[in-house]
């Protein structure tokens, strides 16, 4: 987790026993993005706006840029919390090296910090689904 | 996970909670007579949600005569501002269940 001036991040990484080509298909193919992380009308195209679906609300996104077997990055803004996510696959000896960045709001932009008391039902209910759901 | 948020979201958890919560936001302080109003429970379960709510910090509560006074503190909200925490569990899972599916792709 890094933390500047202007945003935060949080950073996941991880050497996945598989090829590029298969964890690319994982990241990039509907029907089976939909199993690991949520169902989606995704498409692998730069400028596409998409979304993913859960008992718990929609994420509205937009790819940015891909390169494929090498990197996708998208918007995603739930909440009123707007966030790029990057994913960057790295070939190695025994796989994959896949590392997802999700790069964001200040807190001061945050609900919170703008009083906008409106939205903090919606996100308190989000995440304690969410929640409820992962543990 | 770290404890603040959790228990901040179970504590919020409970939508008549929550909505109670909510109101004390949007609408400033008021009495357990008038929350009742609109709470859709009896006035006994909304002030049983209040104790809830100031044991976790969401609300203070001030004694007028006989009467008490319940309003939001809104502060206590700040430890769901370090939204990172949250969503570096929620993407750690999603690996799991990546690398999950990538075995049965597998087969």
């Amino acid at each position: 987790m890094t933390d500047n001036a202007d945003t935060r991040s949080v950073i996941v990484e991880r050497d996945i026993p598989f090829p590029p080509e298969k964890v690319w298909r994982a990241l990039t193919q509907p029907q089976l993005i939909a199993d690991w992380l949520m169902k989606t009308d995704f498409e692998p195209v730069a400028g596409r706006r998409f979304a993913f679906h859960s008992e718990w609300g929609s994420v509205d996104c937009e790819v940015l840029t891909l390169e494929p077997l090498k990197s996708l990055v998208y918007t995603w803004n739930a909440m009123g919390l707007e966030s790029v996510v990057t994913w960057t696959l790295t070939p190695t000896g025994a796989g994959t090296r896949l590392r997802m960045e999700q790069a964001g709001f200040k807190p001061e932009q945050g609900p919170f910090y703008t009083g906008a008391m409106a939205s903090w039902p919606r996100l308190l209910d989000a995440l304690a689904a969410l929640l409820a759901r992962v543990n | 996970m770290s404890d603040a948020p959790d228990t901040l979201f179970r504590t919020l958890a409970d939508p008549t909670r929550r909505a109670i919560f909510e109101r004390l936001c949007r609408e400033g302080e008021q009495t357990v007579g008038a929350l009742t109003t609109q709470a859709g429970v009896s006035q006994p379960a909304v002030s049983k949600h209040l104790g809830v709510l100031r044991q976790a910090g969401l609300v203070r509560d001030r004694q007028e005569g006989r009467q008490t006074h319940y309003s939001a503190r809104v502060e206590a909200l700040a430890p769901l501002a370090d939204w990172t925490n949250e969503m570096a569990g929620f993407w750690t899972r999603r690996f799991d269940q990546l690398e999950d599916l990538l075995k049965r792709m597998d087969q």
